[in-house]
């Protein structure tokens, strides 16, 4: 018996938040000196205004819809995954790995075996803390925020000592070769008559995060094993009095978890960069956080909150490029939307609710 | 890129930037951040002392991302910015890609080499500055045990630690010397609590002297030394005002000059290698009246012989990036 209608609870919450996140953000802006609508302006026209502009929402947005996914697949079994910074640098290695040993003859191929690859090698960063979980009861929160540092640290020797190319002064690995190019939306438009921005990084990842999603939604809704996730999220002696395992639960979640996470890279690392380099990941593990939490962690939600996210970063890359305002308010404007709808969720909803009550009592009087 | 794109990207930096010059010079800083008070600031300063000296003025962006790097590259090129400056090795591989595509934009990159007609390289010979830093370390002294704080564990900094250690055996063959990097993260370039903790632990270890090569994490190596009563070397840009009469001196990396030359020149500027070495004022110590008390006479002779012979290359500074190796101090 819920107070608030289901479509108030999705639509009308994370709506309020965002606005009032916007006009906090808008009197930062007024506050040194800027002017908020032209920045909001800049903010729109820069992210959603063209094609090139879409193309680097949409390429920040793939990332946040696999580190997104992942966070919420562990939310679901209630487990909080804040490794998948870690996770997904991982899963850079193993596309760099994948494309560099093996001479591909097509991307198709490539691109088959990198997923695989970044999954794995994703998957296998999260199943140690996993483990100590579901064995130890060690805290999957500590576990795996330190692993993020182990993880920093595996990449920094591969890169400096094993990776990087003799007498070169970057610590990146050597560029993969041109038959793993991934194509990018520009060609893969172009091939339906579209016109699409050809410097813009987005590329054909966003599909496969896309399809993601929409396997995460069958796995979590429509499978027995997703049931039992969920079920053990709900409440872990019910489910334990059902006869699902805890231990089994707490690894597949996690495994399922780092995956998707570690499946980021084929975005970042195979379609943008074509290299790994250090700074690969930059923080779109904890930026999933936050889209989980926006998204309900359901997929469709997680779909637009990553969206948002993209518009978010490629809005805020603009600002840094055409205005004075410091890159750390750009940062303030993103930690805003963060706590408005991620941690102050009540705020919203509890007024909402009480509004709601009395427009039934009045119904039902 | 399509010609609607130019034109958009072009109307809405003519939008914003209010009647400015179309050629207007353009600065792109690494993800440090413009005031590290070290390597990005130097820059920083260059481009200022040109804007002072000039009254022109001049883009900028501080990067936050890894996929905004060709971003910036492209949006300030199509914007009409020329030439284009970047503080920063990190921008090799996207320089590379873009640089063919704006054959009428000159850039310029700093601390990497892109081989490409309208693009000037300026290297640094950072192991030369870091050799004479070395040797007055060791001359200043007592313990015989000299620190080394790197932000992150990459070719460059070695490069650095190399010269360093190679100074400091040059002057005192049988001195120790510590070395430490920060951390493996970028967040390593900007840490200063944990430069303190280390330099705590390098002073426990019986060193006298440290030299931070670590951008904004340097700021705090110097503060505790200043604290704890040792001295410290800054780096990049002259750090000596930070603790007067407690920073031995700072390896100076001149990348004030090189922005300030690139942004001089102008479009169409001389391209191809430049390595800025001893020989033409691109690297050296500082010195001033905050260290002058610091530094004596025979020490600053000894300093001056040895680079009047790095000058002239009877002297030779291994330099760790050449066969990824040092002869002094090991990884």
């Amino acid at each position: 018996m819920d107070v608030v209608p289901k479509w108030a609870e999705v639509i009308l919450v994370p709506l309020i938040s965002l606005i009032l996140a916007a006009l906090l953000s808008a009197l930062v802006i007024l506050a040194i000196g800027e002017d908020p609508i032209a920045a909001v302006n800049l903010m729109i026209t820069g992210a959603l205004g063209s094609t090139y502009g879409w193309g680097y929402t949409l390429y920040y947005a793939t990332n946040f819809l696999f580190t997104g996914l992942a966070v919420s697949v562990a939310f679901h079994a209630g487990l909080f995954n804040i490794g998948g910074e870690g996770q997904a640098m991982l899963g850079g290695l193993g596309v760099a790995l994948a494309c560099l040993l093996i001479p591909w003859p097509h991307w198709t191929i490539a691109l088959l075996a990198a997923t695989v690859m970044a999954g794995l090698f994703g998957a296998a960063w999260a199943a140690i803390p996993a483990f100590l979980q579901a064995k130890r009861g060690s805290h999957i929160v500590i576990t795996t925020i330190m692993f993020n540092f182990i993880a920093a640290a595996v990449l920094n020797y591969v890169l400096v000592n094993l990776m990087r190319p003799a007498g070169s002064m970057d610590p990146a690995t050597a560029r993969f070769p041109e038959a793993v190019h991934l194509p990018t939306l520009h060609d893969i438009l172009g091939l339906v008559g579209i016109e699409f921005s050809r410097a813009a990084p987005a590329n054909v990842t966003f599909l496969i995060a896309i399809l993601a999603c929409v396997l995460v939604w069958l796995l979590m809704w429509r499978t027995w094993l997703g049931y039992e996730i969920r079920s053990y999220g709900k409440s872990e002696p019910a489910a334990r009095y059902a006869g699902i395992s805890p231990v089994a639960i707490t690894m597949i979640a996690m495994l399922i978890s780092g995956a998707l996470a570690g499946m980021m890279a084929i975005n970042n690392v195979m379609g943008e960069a074509e290299r790994l380099v250090l700074n690969a990941v930059e923080g779109a593990g904890f930026i999933g956080i936050a889209v989980a939490l926006m998204g309900r962690s359901h997929p469709f939600g997680v779909f637009l909150a990553a969206i948002l996210f993209g518009f978010l970063y490629q809005g805020g890359a603009e600002l840094a490029l055409w205005t004075s305002i410091p890159r750390e308010l750009i940062v303030v404007i993103q930690a805003l939307v963060i706590l408005f709808t991620g941690a102050l969720d009540n705020m919203v909803r509890m007024p909402l609710e009480r509004i709601f009550l009395m427009l039934r009592r009045r119904r039902d009087a | 890129m399509t010609l609607m794109h130019k034109i958009l990207g072009a109307t809405a930096a003519m939008a914003l930037s209010a009647g400015a010059a179309l050629a207007e010079p353009a600065l792109i800083f690494d993800l440090g951040g413009k005031f590290d008070k070290s390597f990005n600031e130097a820059a920083f300063n260059g481009a200022t002392r040109w804007a002072n000296e000039t009254g022109e003025t001049f883009r900028e962006i501080e990067l936050q991302s890894e996929a905004q790097r060709e971003q910036a590259l492209r949006r300030f090129a199509e914007a009409g910015s020329n030439p284009i400056v970047m503080a920063g090795f990190a921008f090799g591989d996207a320089l590379g890609q873009v640089a063919s595509d704006y054959p009428d934009t000159s850039f310029v990159i700093i601390d990497m080499v892109v081989d490409a007609p309208n693009v000037r390289s300026v290297v640094f010979n950072e192991h030369e500055g870091s050799y004479l830093v070395g040797m007055m370390a060791a001359e200043a002294s007592e313990s015989g045990t000299v620190g080394f704080i790197g932000g992150m564990d990459i070719p460059l900094i070695r490069k650095f630690a190399c010269g360093y250690a190679q100074g400091v055996k040059a002057v005192n063959p049988d001195a120790t010397i510590i070395a430490n990097m920060t951390g493996t993260t970028p967040a390593a370039w900007n840490d200063p609590v944990k430069g303190s903790e280390l330099t705590k632990a390098q002073i426990n270890q019986g060193a006298d002297v440290v030299y931070a090569a670590a951008g904004g994490t340097g700021v705090g190596v110097l503060q505790t030394a200043a604290d704890e009563g040792i001295l410290s070397i800054g780096v990049d840009s002259n750090q000596n005002y930070l603790h007067p009469g407690k920073v031995l001196t700072s390896m100076l990396k001149r990348v004030d000059n090189a922005v300030f030359d690139a942004f001089s020149d102008g479009p169409g500027l001389e391209t191809g290698f430049q390595i800025m070495g001893i020989a033409n004022g691109g690297v050296g110590y500082a010195m001033d009246e905050n260290n002058a008390s610091l530094v004596n006479d025979t020490m600053k002779a000894n300093v001056d012989a040895a680079a009047a012979k790095i000058a002239s290359g009877e002297l030779a500074v291994h330099d760790y990036m050449s066969d990824d190796s040092c002869p002094e101090l090991s990884f």
